[in-house]
């Protein structure tokens, strides 16, 4: 009875085998350095357990996974050279692990010259440097570009002025990230600029710094910034100095130094974290103009409420082609200007299209 | 030629790694990673510069006798003690240079770098932290002052989301029959924080991700210059 039930069952799983498309396929994984091969199937949900094989003979097989159908794909990264074909079998096992069918497939590896999953990424990317390049040029040209006015930079030479009144010193906080921050960076450009203005009013300047990286650079740009005023001998080295790399032994060290030396005019150009609001609500305490600039959108809401001016996110980058009002530099925030226009509008299409229920759009974005 | 040859640098560097965001084939595969690895070895000899910057500027200031000179001095002895520690016992995770003592190890339970910063430095830093508290309570006040159309908007949002977020905000509006089940604090609370604060934070992050390209094709064609010291 026990028997017959068995053979049974057998010949119904058997005929569920056919009873819809089966596939399994092997090929090369899309958009990698080589080394790696994807391998597909489609089979009923009902297959109790499923094993892959790998062989380079066709002959000597040797289990790499054990699989589910509900899997769908798998990637098999191990030992896998380029060039070399590999021979695949997926095996359907019953619950005694015995084989009841298996499935072949065979592919080769080999590593790809572009990414396809990044076409959005490069339309984009030439989208926007097409853009910037061509304001570049025109403003060269003598095009005049309109840029709208940025008051927190505008106050630069103001709070200055007011330091040098005042006899008291700056304090310019480039954040707490390393140079690979752009922020950072950003925030580096500007104090350039500001020092240059420091040079020309006879004021001083304090930047405590957080990074070793951020010492060098930043003692570089003040110093050529003194040297660019004609103003060499002025610049003290020491202005730019090492805190600590501790984030919070950073805020104690600045904030000790805020306190202490009551500055004039305060800073906070760069990349922060949850120390922005101690530092900027320090600088209110002491009664100093502050400007802060930043592109993180949670630290943003606290500079805000703390200090007199904020730079939002892309007035943080746009800040030094602000200050300069190169032609060049001008020219390149009126492509991001573009750039901004190229997003707003592929925002609205793609909500339109969703609400129309295309996904086009959405699904090359999402994929691509 | 003092800022041509970096300029030189960074234009190569900078298309090689967009060039490299395309490419997955060697050698532009691992392009990115290397020079990560490469900054972090540069940082790592950079971080020499900080600490020497660190013990001259506070010399300096110990010698001059400047205001409050001998919080510099406790600065400078705190320092040491920490590197001394470290290089000669080392911590949990890295021998030093002599074993730690079984004696030292029964004083203070752990090594004595170990000790400093667990006892010590994390206390200090939570306590600098803990400040936080306080200096949002001082700035929330200010920001929440009803003086303009904007700040009073500001306002309700804000006393809305904090209601919503506590025990209070369900039982004020726990009445509230479910067909109106949107006027819950909690709901409007979430419905703040889910729509207009993630669209505005988003709005902030794409202008600022142009701004990142955009000063990075800056700094990439030499237009930028400022990092260097230029106009």
């Amino acid at each position: 009875m026990r028997v017959s039930f068995f053979i049974i069952l057998c010949i119904c799983f058997t005929f569920s085998l056919y009873a819809q498309d089966i596939t399994f396929t092997a090929a090369d994984n899309p958009n990698d350095d080589g080394g790696a091969l994807l391998l597909q199937w489609n089979v009923p949900l009902s297959y109790p357990e499923m094993i892959l094989t790998r062989s380079i003979d066709r002959k000597n097989y040797i289990e790499i996974a054990a699989v589910t159908p509900l899997l769908k794909s798998f990637i098999d990264d191990e030992n896998i050279e380029d060039g070399q074909e590999y021979f695949y079998k997926l095996s359907v096992l019953n619950i005694e692990g015995e084989t009841l069918q298996s499935f072949s497939a065979s592919a080769i590896a080999k590593a790809e010259w572009f990414n396809t999953d990044k076409i959005s990424l490069l339309i984009m990317t030439i989208l926007l440097g097409s853009a910037i390049t061509y304001f570049i040029f025109s403003a060269r040209k003598g095009k005049r570009l309109y840029i709208r006015k940025i008051s927190g930079l505008d106050t630069i030479e103001e709070a200055v002025g007011r330091a040098t009144e005042m006899g008291k010193p700056l304090l310019f906080v480039p954040g707490i990230m390393d140079l690979d921050d752009m922020q950072t960076i950003a925030g580096l450009n500007i104090l350039g600029h500001l020092a240059e203005k420091v040079a020309q009013y006879d004021s001083t300047i304090h930047v405590p710094v957080c990074r070793s990286m951020v010492l060098s650079t930043a003692k570089e740009i003040v110093k050529e910034s003194y040297l660019r005023a004609g103003r060499p001998d002025a610049f003290k080295p020491d202005s730019v100095f090492y805190l600590t790399d501790d984030q919070f032994g950073y805020v104690a060290g600045v904030d000790g130094i805020i306190l202490r030396e009551k500055p004039a005019a305060t800073f906070y150009l760069g990349a922060f974290y949850a120390e922005s609001l101690i530092l900027a609500e320090t600088g209110f305490e002491s009664g100093a103009i502050q400007i802060a600039g930043t592109a993180m959108p949670t630290q943003i809401p606290f500079f805000v409420a703390a200090c007199d001016y904020t730079l939002i996110g892309e007035e943080l980058f746009a800040a030094s082609a602000y200050l300069s009002n190169e032609p060049n530099q001008l020219g390149s925030l009126k492509g991001q200007d573009v750039g901004k226009a190229i997003i707003i509008i592929t925002l609205v299409v793609g909500v339109v299209l969703e609400m129309c229920g295309i996904h086009f759009l959405k699904d090359f974005l999402v994929t691509h | 030629m003092r800022r041509q040859i970096p300029m030189l640098i960074t234009f190569l560097v900078g298309a090689l790694i967009i060039v490299s965001e395309f490419i997955p084939h060697k050698p532009f595969n691992n392009l990115s990673t290397s020079l990560e690895g490469w900054f972090l070895i540069i940082s790592g000899f950079a971080i020499i510069l900080g600490q020497l910057s660190l013990f001259k500027v506070n010399i300096i200031k110990i010698s001059r006798k400047a205001p409050n000179w001998p919080y510099f001095i406790i600065a400078l002895v705190s320092f040491s003690i920490m590197v001394i520690c470290g290089i000669l016992w080392g911590t949990q995770q890295q021998p030093g240079l002599i074993p730690a003592s079984e004696k030292m190890l029964n004083f203070f339970g752990v090594k004595p770098f170990d000790y400093i910063f667990k006892y010590l430095f994390e206390n200090l830093s939570a306590t600098m932290f803990s400040l936080l508290a306080f200096f949002m309570a001082s700035a929330s006040y200010r920001a929440f002052r009803a003086r303009s159309p904007e700040s009073t908007l500001l306002l309700i949002a804000a006393v809305l989301v904090m209601l919503g977020r506590t025990t209070i905000g369900s039982t004020l509006t726990g009445w509230i029959p479910d067909s109106l089940g949107f006027l819950h604090l909690p709901n409007i609370a979430s419905f703040i924080m889910k729509y207009p604060n993630t669209a505005g934070q988003r709005a902030i992050m794409i202008c600022a991700g142009l701004g990142v390209i955009g000063s990075s094709l800056r700094i990439i064609l030499g237009i930028e210059r400022s990092y260097l010291g230029g106009k």
